[in-house]
């Protein structure tokens, strides 16, 4: 309660409200998001379930354009509801940008922070490992996990992982962003007297991390967090629609724009081009929000 | 408060402290050529050369010098800081500079120090309370949720800071009160000895005297030892037992503060002394010195002051001087005086 109260009063909300974009984001955020975890109540029917498809259905037009279609947004190939496919899509697209953002973030702020406090060998030696993994590109790396992996474990057990190889795939690739934006932060907070102080006192290097040094760097950690959301999204609808991300039968935003790309010259378009607006939109709509969020924290624009 | 030091066992002793710091950078920055061969040459600024003193129990040393002449490199070396190149550091007679941070856990209870900038000392995000139950909470566990909130409390009291404000943040307060918290802090683990690294400097001169004052009063209330570094001598000759002054990471002359501000002996203290300003006082008498400080990367030989030192003889450029006890409890470090050339 004394949170929300204090909320009501501060100057992120009074900066937030006051700015139309970054409000008109954040309700299409939030209306995608919720929307996609909410699938198995709004979708009109269950993608994931064959009993549910009649292959006499595929590639029906919408609604509003085929009248005896009863499917709003049309049918792919195999006869799914297109808004369904998109309702559980962006679900798994959503939690797979969140899950590799986590663990990015996990990784690389834990680096950065050892890198920037303890100085010397350890971080020359933890920057350099960061210089080589930005080297790879992600869909590099991807690339070569994901082709390693199916042709291990073969196809039918990928698809049972899929969605925890994309989080760690993308999750591994990225966290030097982090590593080096924490590192930054730490190297410029550690000479402050208030470490200092921490250090007299008699604590621990970890505790001095952990509740001194971190919490002080998190205003750039939030900002690149939001832009890495929707980057890892990105890189999932990538690799899904080079064939290396969700399978089919799982689909994600990516590989729902994949099914349906054979189709366009056929006069399908829908197939495509609804999945791929709501990933524009939500991609859109997330980097507005980070465009917003460095803008209210960085204090050079402070007030102004 | 002119106590002559007595001749009880120091507190505090620092026995030829050196501390070099290497700013050569990476390998690659120190590999120059030099005669077609690779050399690998490091840059060492040499911030503290040899400097020893002892400091009694319930006395105030304080350590004056200009910029960068290494009195807060000496207090932070003292603290446990910056570990020193070579010297000792003896609390109580027992060597605690180089003790791992476990072994050194009872000496940070009686050890505590007070930091030149509040606008940087206390943690931005931490409130009142917690920047100063930390220490309390660390040394003592064992310590009940009702005592632990008694004794934060007590000290803020004893600050003057209002125990109601303790669940604010530290940028709701003004420097003053910065201040009085940062002091509250080094309070809380009820130490014997407190190093103060200039902790009046960032401060507006009304402000000042307050924290002075406070600072005067918890050595009363608590028989505090304090190692007070400061560049403005006016304030130094009202709250010092005894004066160290220091120059080029040199000490020149450590001797009791009214003597010294009466009689200095060393050249420089003589320099830096005249340079007071003084209400109603002429402009005569005023040491003009030459030239610059030289660079602590490139010391000087022989005494690091003989460059600007108009008593300079040709021994003052070779040989380093010893700091000697010329009368009972004045220690200068110069030729000129053992010689009786002044």
């Amino acid at each position: 309660m004394a949170l929300l109260a204090r909320l009501r009063e501060s100057y992120l909300l009074h900066s937030f409200l006051r700015d139309p974009v970054a409000v008109g984001s954040f309700i299409v955020v939030v209306l995608l998001v919720t929307a996609g975890f909410l699938a198995p109540v709004l979708a009109p029917m269950n993608p994931y379930d064959p009993a549910q498809i009649d292959v006499m259905d595929s590639e029906l037009a919408p609604a509003w354009i085929d009248q005896d279609s009863s499917f709003l947004l049309g049918t792919d190939s195999q006869g799914r509801d297109i808004l369904s496919t998109i309702l559980y899509g962006t679900r798994v697209s959503v939690l797979i940008g969140l899950g590799a953002v986590a663990l990015q973030a996990a990784l690389g702020i834990g680096i950065g922070l050892i890198s920037g406090y303890a100085g010397g060998r350890v971080d020359a030696v933890l920057m350099r490992v960061a210089d080589v993994q930005l080297s790879f590109s992600t869909y590099m790396v991807a690339i070569f996990l994901g082709a390693i992996f199916q042709a291990t474990f073969g196809v039918g057990r990928y698809e049972q992982i899929a969605v925890p190889f994309l989080i760690a795939v993308i999750g591994l690739a990225e966290w030097p962003q982090y590593a080096r934006t924490v590192r930054a932060s730490v190297l410029a907070e550690k000479k402050k007297e208030y470490v200092e102080a921490a250090r007299v006192i008699g604590l621990p290097s970890g505790r001095i991390m952990w509740r001194h040094i971190l919490p002080n760097t998190m205003t750039p950690v939030m900002v690149i967090s939001t832009v890495q959301v929707a980057n890892a999204i990105m890189s999932e609808a990538a690799l899904s629609f080079i064939g290396l991300g969700m399978p089919v039968t799982k689909p994600s935003l990516g590989s729902l724009i994949k099914s349906g790309f054979e189709y366009i010259f056929s006069g399908a378009w829908w197939i495509t081009l609804f999945p791929g607006v709501v990933l524009v939109l939500l991609i859109l709509t997330i980097n507005l929000l980070g465009d917003w969020m460095r803008d209210f924290l960085n204090p050079k624009l402070y007030k102004s | 408060m002119n106590v002559e030091p007595a001749n009880t066992a120091p507190l505090l002793e620092v026995r030829d402290l050196v501390k070099h710091f290497d700013i050569s950078g990476g390998l690659l920055e120190q590999l120059t050529l030099q005669g077609g061969r690779m050399v690998r040459r490091r840059t060492l600024v040499r911030a503290i050369n040899g400097v020893s003193l002892t400091i009694q129990p319930g006395e105030t040393l304080s350590v004056v010098g200009e910029s960068g002449c290494g009195k807060s490199t000496l207090a932070r070396a003292v603290m446990g800081l910056y570990q020193p190149t070579a010297g000792q550091v003896r609390y109580g007679g027992e060597r605690i500079d180089n003790l791992d941070s476990r072994a050194m856990m009872p000496f940070r209870r009686k050890m505590q120090m007070v930091f030149q900038d509040p606008y940087a000392s206390l943690n931005p995000r931490m409130t009142v309370r917690q920047i100063l139950e930390e220490p309390l909470r660390f040394h003592h566990p064992g310590h009940t949720e009702a005592e632990v909130r008694d004794k934060v409390a007590e000290v803020m009291r004893q600050v003057g800071v209002r125990p109601g404000w303790a669940d604010n943040y530290p940028h709701e307060f003004s420097g003053g009160q910065r201040q009085r918290i940062s002091i509250a802090r080094a309070l809380m683990v009820d130490p014997a000895f407190v190093v103060a690294d200039e902790p009046i400097a960032a401060l507006d001169v009304s402000i000042q005297a307050q924290i002075l004052n406070l600072l005067m009063d918890a050595q009363d209330q608590r028989g505090l030892t304090y190692l007070f570094i400061s560049h403005d001598l006016s304030v130094v000759r009202h709250i010092s037992t005894r004066v160290a002054v220091m120059y080029l990471g040199c000490l020149c002359e450590l001797a009791p503060a009214d003597p010294l501000f009466e009689a200095p002996l060393h050249p420089y203290t003589q320099a830096l002394l005249s340079a007071i300003p003084r209400l109603g006082g002429k402009a005569s008498g005023h040491i003009r010195l030459t030239g610059d400080v030289p660079t602590p990367i490139n010391l000087p030989p022989g005494c690091v002051f003989h460059g600007r030192c108009r008593q300079a003889a040709q021994r003052c450029r070779e040989e380093v001087p010893a700091l000697r006890e010329h009368a009972p409890g004045r220690f200068v470090a110069c030729h000129a005086v053992e010689e009786g050339r002044i």
